[in-house]
């Protein structure tokens, strides 16, 4: 019985628990019997005897858990296998940083969707899985959907990659692509965008580019780039004009916000892409080329946000740990 | 005037006054020198020494000059027009008038071998930020490179947004 807990829940905590629910069957039958043992958001918990629609429901109508106990004492205190940790992200890793190292420690597995823990402290936060002899998996920090991690993991084992280069933001990149397709200025498309939920109230963590370069230090980490936050170049798209997209079409280019990763370069830029390069992607979507010394360029893309999205690639997480072995 | 860059490889003998034969004639005609490099390892078995000299001049004049070159006993090995093979586009945002866009471009002007090509700039009002769209051609993807280094710093200094192209084998 493979014994599940979830920190954080929120939309993606949700998300996932339903996920399980909704896809238990095929769960059981291709790594076994499992059961969410226990569930936690900041100030309150559920455990023991319990269903998801239950812990779901009473969440959404009283906003919080049925019992007192904290996230880090029901850590402390109840046995499981996996800690799925779903906090929101700090980048200095905030709570999560705090209940990850707890559960590594205890060795149990750990499954994240957040990225500010592998932002502030990768390479200690990897040494303590292996000291443990337990997985921590973070697919769903980056690209969402997209696979990414375990592309890089699995498929691309042996491959030297060069350089990545990645739509990762898909705020930035529905306000982009739409400016290019009305010809309409920033501040106008960040008011549709903020009206349509895809933008937040405070656009400054995508707009400035914040977001996409914590997801660009994750990506270098996980290639073998040793890099931090600080280290990221960053310029935001605030500046791009709709006159821009005028005379970058002019020369058969679309304006892009471009994460990159190589050994000499580490940024976050807007950059001109070709309008037929598959980079030139349109709406909330994320995209990624690899460039690899054997295996030429492999192109993925997907949606980078959501509740559901997201779920999906905590749950192949949670598949590659019990498959892969 | 169409003004080419040009690599010339003379062979001269190792003793002094010779290679201001090859320079006057040059100069004589307009032309401009660039560079000159004396391949002091690669004597002939006649023990002459090859020299490189880069200049640039117009392009109706070149075969008279080689031409007096020779009549005036000088070895002309190798005669070489440099052409500007690779180009890119890169995108300026911000107050490119107020900031002298001419300047700004020449900055990119490394001996002839890369240079601005053409240029489309939108100004939209004259107060706001307007943008551009320039093309540069380089000697190879090397020199492209160290162009787009030194519009990189130039637009850094005048707080110029730069928008590079994300092609393949660029920067």
């Amino acid at each position: 019985m493979i014994r599940i807990a979830i920190v954080g829940f929120g939309t993606v905590g949700q998300g996932f628990a339903e996920l399980l629910e909704r896809k238990k069957e095929e769960i059981r039958k291709k790594i076994g019997e499992f059961k969410v043992v226990a569930i936690a958001d900041s100030k309150s918990s559920i455990s023991g005897e319990f269903s998801i629609d239950e812990a779901i429901k009473i969440k959404r109508i009283e906003g919080r858990l049925r019992d007192d106990r904290k996230a880090d004492e029901l850590i402390d205190e109840v046995d499981f296998d996996i800690l799925a940790e779903a906090t929101h992200t700090r980048l200095d890793g905030g709570n999560g940083l705090n209940y990850i190292k707890k559960a590594l420690k205890k060795g149990s597995h750990v499954i994240t969707s957040n990225k500010g823990p592998l932002v502030s402290e990768f390479k200690g936060l990897m040494n303590l899985a292996e000291r443990n002899s337990v997985k921590l998996m973070y697919e769903a920090t980056v690209g969402g959907a997209m696979p990414t991690i375990k592309l890089i993991k699995r498929y691309l084992a042996f491959c030297e990659i060069e350089s990545v280069r990645g739509i990762l933001n898909g705020t930035c990149n529905y306000i982009l692509s739409r400016m290019e397709e009305e010809g309409l200025p920033y501040e106008q498309i960040l008011n549709e965008a903020q009206e349509l939920g895809i933008a937040e109230a405070d656009p400054t963590y995508d707009v400035e580019g914040v977001d996409a370069a914590a997801k660009l230090i994750i990506i270098a980490n996980t290639i073998g780039v040793d890099a931090k936050f600080e280290d990221v170049e960053r310029v935001g798209i605030r500046k791009i004009t709709p006159e821009a997209f005028k005379v970058a079409k002019e020369k058969g280019y679309t304006i892009r916000l471009i994460a990159e990763v190589s050994k000499e370069t580490l940024r976050v830029s807007p950059r001109l892409v070709p309008l037929s390069h598959p980079l030139a992607i349109k709406g909330t979507m994320n995209a990624a080329m690899f460039k690899t010394d054997t295996a030429g360029n492999i192109f993925v893309a997907g949606r980078g946000a959501g509740k559901e999205e997201t779920a999906s690639a905590m749950l192949s997480d949670l598949y590659d740990i019990y498959v892969s072995n | 005037m169409n003004e080419v860059l040009i690599t010339l490889i003379v062979e001269l003998e190792d003793r002094p006054g010779q290679l201001l034969k090859v320079l006057e004639p040059i100069s004589k005609m307009g032309g401009n020198i660039v560079g000159i490099v004396h391949q002091r390892g690669k004597k002939t078995p006649l023990n002459r020494l090859p020299v490189e000299i880069s200049f640039k001049i117009d392009s109706k004049k070149l075969e008279k000059l080689i031409g007096s070159l020779r009549s005036s006993g000088i070895l002309v090995r190798s005669v070489n027009e440099v052409k500007l093979t690779a180009t890119t586009s890169v995108l300026l945002i911000g107050h490119l008038i107020h900031t002298d866009i001419s300047d700004t471009i020449q900055s990119i002007d490394i001996d002839g071998e890369a240079e601005c090509v053409e240029m489309h700039v939108n100004m939209p009002e004259i107060s706001g930020p307007s943008t551009a769209i320039v093309s540069i051609s380089a000697a190879g993807n090397e020199k492209l490179k160290e162009a787009l280094e030194k519009l990189r710093e130039i637009c850094r200094r005048k707080k110029i947004t730069m928008i590079e192209p994300v092609n393949e084998d660029l920067v």
